[in-house]
């Protein structure tokens, strides 16, 4: 369904000399499908939105004060879980880069393979919900729960390793919490195969489905010039066709020894840049994900995952930013370091709250059913957005 | 079975009285009913089991226990709500769902109301409904509400015409609106069933009939009026306790009223489709109700497997598919039947 | 048109291929559990609620300094040299009375971040994830062995210790001037820049 380009050119003679007026209308903070506490405030004409005005800051749970307040710099790491509690491991992992940066020290490669292995299985675990929500969202109960079975198996993996479900607290400065249990490879491996036919199953069932296409094919159209001018990041941003990956174009860890295919959006049905195209580029991620970890665990060398864990954590005066790509786009975290052992300033740059900002340019003259299937495909995580 | 009860008693009143209580013996416990099987195909469907524990065996209890608790809740009416308009929805939207039972044949001796314009009947009653949402949409005082109001005014209204038009395929072929007649009509083996009649117009008929019966009762994918992910509840956002209770009967006796009368116009009805075998009066009402059954369950596996269609690709379905598509079958049907004989 | 007719067939097939699976999932078994009634087995790691062995604490305050969300509570006594609180399992001298060791669960993140700094290794996470409590108090666990008459006692033995100790440092130092007629010098660092 193509954009409705003006309200004017719409009304027909009769309505012309009928007056109407625009509705405001709220959505949310309480609201089924916007992902959290999002208010928006939607002017609406009839069906079509006018204009929207997102609210946020209502999961504001001071992240970057409590930073500031922490003894030291291992302590942060837990409040880092909490920003985008859905992908908790790269929260973990571009602040204990930052920190390393800092304190410039060596990882061992063991560290850097298991790190991989956990950011990517988190990414897998991440983009599940993603597209089981937007099923929701659209109306298709059953793939959320498919989702969620699938994920099941990712967290047991990670249940295994560090204890937690949720919050992990496991990429620790100069290391991890943990060394990987005995089997934990043979059960990633197990994942990786058992995830493609289910991934195959989802598809079938939601992806190609025409209600699904039609719902999203050229709906919330984003083009890449307005995508790169409002900063967005990750899916958003390659969905438009902009090929840009940060652990390709900026690669960190053991990113460059590892081979994938970065995801564009191509217009497959309907245009560039619109939900399907988001949506999609996450399908193809998580297949991408799988094997970035079967070649990490073949790489996987062996070593103490301990040894590089300082003892005091007290980096030079400095500052530092550090960024990595987490399912939802580019985190960052711009860390001040006073010479004492607890942090001056820790600022979170949340891929999120950037990517949210675009969404008032890309609603206009949609409908409001439209709306839930834009906000969906930005994928927000509101405790990464408020912080 | 009216001279049957007359044969017992010969009181005017209280053998009609009898009549009419038959639905509502079978509405009430195949509400309960359709409400565990909903949960347990969609449980069953995802990869978890559903109700499991009241009453035992997989929960079949269930029900009996969320309507003893619906009953016993507060209800709530917003301050600013129409209250007279916001009594008598649930009211409306129900009369206008059980009205329509009185003309269903449930066997070859049993019909609530035996109207030679059964069908025309059934269509007009089961209109009655939009009006109780319209009235349930405007009186909860809440824009959301109301959006979901408007939705379901124009999604029923434009989804009787294909709904028209179909019934009326199987009318030219009948000659009757009578839908004890049309019944009638399909004794024998399922061959002489109209679905199979005139190949493939009255086929093709059919699956418009139960596609624009699903907007009918507001089912996945057209259940835009109760988008419980844009609009929370839709019209019935703002009902508790028994009144919610009323809009959940009205809207799972609304799904098996169109599938009943998808079997009975179509599928044979009360007929067994073995000729002669298992069949009669007695019987006539198991194949009835099993094939009424029988759709109320492919109206479930179907919800829980699409996702939901915009409004306006809703309204296109309707006006630019299904309308054109049974038009052509209308009018191939006729000429089949005036030229064929 | 023809994309008009192509729609309408691919949305017939999709929506059968749709149905299909779930049908097919019908037949599938169950991933749920019948929780109370069945319980997962957690794996060796998993981080629940805290546990402290109090014989084994040292008193080191470890892990309330490494404890994020400050939900660790202790408080500890001296002993005298003359006390004997015996050692630890790991073979470690006790010399400080645990007066107060207690945990808000409430207020715990389920980090992890004190039990690697115990040098005892008595502070665990166990697998315990069903602790709710009806009183919001009741979650303030109190892990001191020690009753309050004990706590007063050892209290106040210190301080008489102290107390004497203190004493006997001034007694130790009074004699000195008076036996010897000391120089008037200006101590060096005396004053203070």
């Amino acid at each position: 369904m193509a954009q409705i380009e003006t309200i004017e050119s719409q009304k027909t003679s009769i309505g012309k000399t009928v007056r109407t007026e625009e509705m405001i209308i709220n959505m949310g903070p309480q609201h089924p499908s916007t992902h959290g506490v999002l208010r928006l405030e939607l002017v609406v004409d009839g069906e079509i939105v006018v204009e929207v005005i997102p609210h946020i800051g209502y999961l504001h749970r001071c992240f970057e004060k409590h930073a500031e307040s922490m003894a030291n710099y291992q302590q942060v790491i837990p409040y880092c879980d909490r920003l985008d509690y859905i992908s908790s491991m790269s929260m973990d992992w571009a602040y204990a880069m930052a920190v390393e940066k800092m304190l410039g020290i060596k990882i061992p490669e063991r560290v850097e393979y298991i790190r991989v292995v956990m950011a990517e299985l988190q990414r897998i675990a991440s983009h599940l919900i993603a597209l089981g929500t937007y099923g929701l969202d659209v109306g298709a109960f059953t793939p959320f729960l498919y989702c969620f079975r699938d994920r099941e198996r990712i967290l047991d993996l990670f249940e295994m390793t560090c204890g937690a479900r949720l919050l992990y607290n496991y990429i620790w400065v100069g290391g991890v919490s943990h060394d990987l249990p005995p089997g934990f490879v043979e059960k990633a491996r197990d994942f990786c195969r058992y995830f493609r036919p289910s991934l195959k199953e989802i598809n079938d069932l939601l992806t190609y489905n025409k209600i699904f296409i039609e719902r999203t094919a050229d709906v919330g159209i984003l083009p890449a010039d307005v995508a790169i001018n409002y900063a967005c990041s990750g899916p958003m941003l390659r969905a438009s066709g902009v090929n840009f990956d940060l652990r390709r174009d900026d690669p960190y860890s053991v990113y460059d020894r590892l081979d994938w295919e970065v995801q564009i959006g191509k217009g497959d049905v309907g245009t560039v840049g619109d939900c399907w195209d988001r949506y999609m580029v996450r399908v193809r991620e998580m297949e991408q994900s799988a094997a970035i970890i079967e070649q990490a665990l073949e790489q996987l060398p062996s070593g103490d995952v301990s040894a590089a864990i300082p003892k005091r954590i007290r980096p030079p005066v400095c500052d530092v930013y550090v960024r990595s790509e987490s399912p939802r786009g580019e985190i960052g975290f711009y860390v001040v370091s006073d010479g004492t052992g607890s942090p001056f300033r820790v600022k979170a740059r949340s891929p999120a709250f950037v990517n949210l900002s675009v969404l008032p340019e890309i609603c206009k003259g949609y409908m409001i059913a439209d709306l839930v299937a834009i906000v969906g495909s930005v994928d927000i995580v509101l405790g990464e957005v408020d912080r | 079975m009216e001279e049957l009860l007359r044969s017992f008693f010969d009181i005017d009143i209280l053998v009609f009285a009898v009549i009419a209580i038959v639905p509502l013996l079978w509405v009430l416990p195949y509400a309960l009913f359709a409400v565990w099987l909903e949960r347990k195909v969609a449980a069953h469907m995802q990869d978890r089991l559903g109700p499991m524990r009241v009453g035992g065996w997989h929960g079949w209890a269930q029900t009996i226990a969320d309507i003893l608790k619906l009953i016993q809740k507060e209800d709530i009416v917003p301050t600013l709500a129409d209250k007279k308009l916001h009594f008598l929805a649930p009211l409306v939207v129900f009369i206008g769902s059980y009205a329509a039972f009185a003309a269903l044949p449930f066997s070859s001796a049993y019909v609530g109301s035996h109207v030679n314009v059964g069908v025309f009947y059934i269509l007009a009653v089961s209109s009655l409904a939009v009006v109780g949402l319209l009235m349930a949409g405007w009186a909860s005082n809440n824009k959301w509400s109301l959006f979901g109001a408007m939705r379901s005014v124009a999604q029923i209204i434009s989804y009787e015409i294909p709904t028209a038009l179909a019934i009326l395929c199987v009318v030219v072929i009948a000659g009757t609106l009578d839908l004890q007649e049309i019944n009638r009509m399909q004794t024998g083996w399922f061959w002489e069933w109209f679905v199979f009649k005139k190949f493939p117009f009255v086929f093709v008929a059919f699956i418009i009939f139960f596609v624009s019966s699903l907007a009918e009762t507001n089912r996945t994918p057209f259940d835009i009026p109760e988008a419980e992910s844009e609009l929370v509840a839709g019209y019935h956002t703002e009902y508790t306790g028994m009144k919610f209770a009323l809009f959940f009967l009205a809207e799972y006796g609304n799904m098996f009223l169109v599938s009943a009368v998808a079997s009975s116009l179509f599928l044979g009805g009360w007929n067994s489709p073995f000729g002669d075998f298992m069949s009669g009066p007695i019987w006539g009402v198991f194949w009835f109700l099993s094939k009424g059954m029988f759709f109320v369950f492919v109206q479930i596996w179907l919800r829980w497997t699409l996702p939901r269609l915009r409004v306006d690709q809703l309204m296109h379905v309707s006006w630019k598919v299904l309308t054109p598509w049974s038009f052509v079958c209308l009018l191939a049907i006729g000429f089949w039947t005036v030229l064929g004989g | 048109m023809a994309k008009y007719f192509k729609d309408i067939f691919t949305s017939i097939w999709t929506v059968l291929v749709g149905m299909k699976i779930t049908f097919l999932h019908l037949f599938t078994p169950a991933v749920t559990i019948q929780y109370p009634d069945v319980k997962p087995k957690l794996p060796e790691r998993a981080r629940n609620r805290l546990y402290v062995n109090i014989d084994d604490c040292i008193g080191c305050d470890q892990c309330s300094n490494a404890c994020p969300v400050d939900c660790i509570e202790i408080e500890t006594v001296k002993s005298l040299p003359t006390d004997d609180l015996g050692t630890t399992s790991t073979g470690q001298k006790k010399r400080l009375w645990v007066t107060k060791f207690d945990i808000d669960i409430a207020k715990c993140c389920y980090c992890g971040l004190c039990v690697p700094p115990c040098p005892t290794e008595c502070i665990k996470m166990t697998e315990v994830y069903e602790f709710s409590e009806y009183d919001r108090y009741n979650l303030i666990y109190n892990f001191s062995a020690l009753t309050a008459e004990q706590v007063g006692e050892v209290r106040a033995k210190q301080a008489a210790y102290e107390k004497e100790q203190a004493a006997k440092k001034a007694a130790a130092v009074k004699p000195a001037p008076a036996a010897q007629p000391r120089p008037q010098q200006q101590s060096p660092g005396s004053k203070k820049s």
